[in-house]
């Protein structure tokens, strides 16, 4: 309905043109905070990560345990459905295929569940393959609390809220279930390079 | 007999008029916008702002709406970030009578509704007051008697937005009490509050916990951070602690 509107006056100040910035996104330097409630701060000793839901066999790991896997150093762009996009963020973590090795399922869904009770649905497709991460470490520290610590879910080919903060573990469906965003007029799957930021996007 | 099922639909973008600018503070301006097609909204939500340039360039943000769903237009609050690409067309250029794209109402968590009832306990920092705003307006307009507390932190008495609205307000109505703290600058005989919110202030201000208040933080990354922190460590139910914070990138 607002098909070639122009906004009177309106130049644009900084015409960031860069091919990694999807459509609507502008690059900052910082790394802005988002969460929907306070920061989740669960001592190492009480931490977990689980694999769990239509698996035959769940799987749990210890701090110790988790950290004791195969990581690997990952350098994407990321991007935030408030508009913001960081390119080039470096991280390190555990590859959600290696945490799914040996797990036998017929489930084409995953639920990652966190500490503070968020919640977010994906195609379990887009979290194997090389796509998605446990990440613990950013820009060579450990991941702090404010950004998720001490170990986020990665996946930065899809907004950044789907990149949970504060996982716990992922449980495998054979249905989709929104999460909490998504339950709440954000966009099911959210790709950026679509722009699929809400509902009906 | 079909089963009748709102399915989601897009958010189409709009066009909005502006009817009105107002300067809030130095740094701050309120736009009120005339949305036709506007769905109404919940207080404590958002819209997204989309600028298109002639040759098609475009820029969007968003924006917390701080008028009340009662009221007839669209109210932004929106604060000058002096490198920021959208905000200073906003408050510079924007003027009555000129057209703005929007599209919303975003996000359904940070809001509230008089039917949520209280005691309602919300945390401002600078231009984070706009959605809280919106839900002590729409407390007011509702008739709602829930104790509200709001504790608002502004560097000082010009840069608080909203002044004059919220004395009038708590005036006129026993179980609304605004506490302000003003951090750079007090006016002559300030008795109130002077430095940024600490654990020491929230234990004073902050209902406690055994009246199981719902909580609103809006501000800057650091102050949210801080004062929800601080309200767990009171032994506030961290699931009734509700937060969004404006980061430094607005722009």
């Amino acid at each position: 309905m607002s098909e070639g509107f122009i906004s009177r006056a309106f130049q644009g100040r900084r015409r960031q043109t860069d091919d990694r910035l999807p459509p609507g996104q502008y690059l900052v330097e910082g790394f802005p905070v988002l969460s929907a409630g306070p920061t989740p701060r669960t001592p190492l000793e009480e931490w977990d990560f689980s694999v769990g839901g239509e698996v035959d066999e769940p799987k749990r790991w210890t701090w110790d345990e988790f950290r004791a896997l195969p990581s690997e150093e990952i350098t994407r762009d990321i991007h935030c459905v408030t508009k913001w996009s960081k390119l080039g963020t470096r991280w390190e973590g555990v590859s959600v295929d290696t945490l799914l090795e040996g797990v036998e399922t017929a489930a084409e869904h995953v639920l990652a569940f966190c500490d503070g009770g968020y919640t977010t649905n994906l195609p379990l497709e887009d979290v194997t393959g090389g796509r998605a991460w446990i990440a613990y470490s950013y820009d060579g520290a450990p991941l702090e609390p404010e950004h998720g610590g001490p170990a986020r879910l990665l996946v930065p080919h899809l907004y950044f809220w789907k990149s949970a903060k504060w996982v716990r573990g992922l449980r495998l469906l054979n249905h989709d279930e929104p999460g909490f965003w998504e339950s709440l007029g954000y966009h099911n799957y959210g790709d950026p390079w679509r722009e699929q930021r809400y509902w009906g996007d | 007999m079909a089963e009748i099922r709102r399915l989601p639909h897009r958010l189409e973008w709009r066009i909005g008029e502006v009817l009105e600018t107002r300067h809030a503070t130095p740094r701050t301006k309120s736009l009120l916008l005339d949305v036709p097609g506007w769905e109404g909204h919940k207080a404590g939500q958002h819209v997204d702002v989309r600028l298109t340039a002639e040759d098609g360039y475009q820029a969007q943000r968003s924006y917390s709406i701080a008028s009340a769903p009662e009221e007839k237009s669209v109210e932004l609050v929106v604060e000058r970030l002096d490198d920021g690409e959208v905000s200073p067309y906003l408050t510079d250029e924007l003027r009555t009578g000129d057209k703005l794209e929007l599209r919303g109402p975003i996000g359904g968590w940070f809001a509230w509704e008089a039917r949520d009832g209280g005691p309602l306990f919300l945390v401002a920092g600078g231009s984070g007051i706009a959605p809280l705003m919106a839900m002590i307006r729409h407390r007011a307009a509702a008739g709602s008697d829930a104790p509200c507390r709001l504790l608002y932190s502004s560097r000082s008495l010009e840069d608080t937005i909203f002044a004059g609205e919220l004395d009038h307000l708590a005036s006129s109505d026993g179980s609304l009490e605004v506490v302000h703290t003003l951090t750079r600058s007090q006016p002559p005989g300030w008795t109130g509050y002077a430095r940024r919110i600490d654990d020491e202030m929230l234990a004073e201000v902050a209902p406690s916990n055994e009246q199981g208040p719902l909580t609103f933080v809006c501000g800057p990354t650091p102050l949210v951070e801080s004062v929800a922190t601080a309200l767990v460590g009171l032994g506030h139910d961290a699931g009734r602690i509700k937060t969004e914070r404006f980061g430094p990138t607005g722009g």
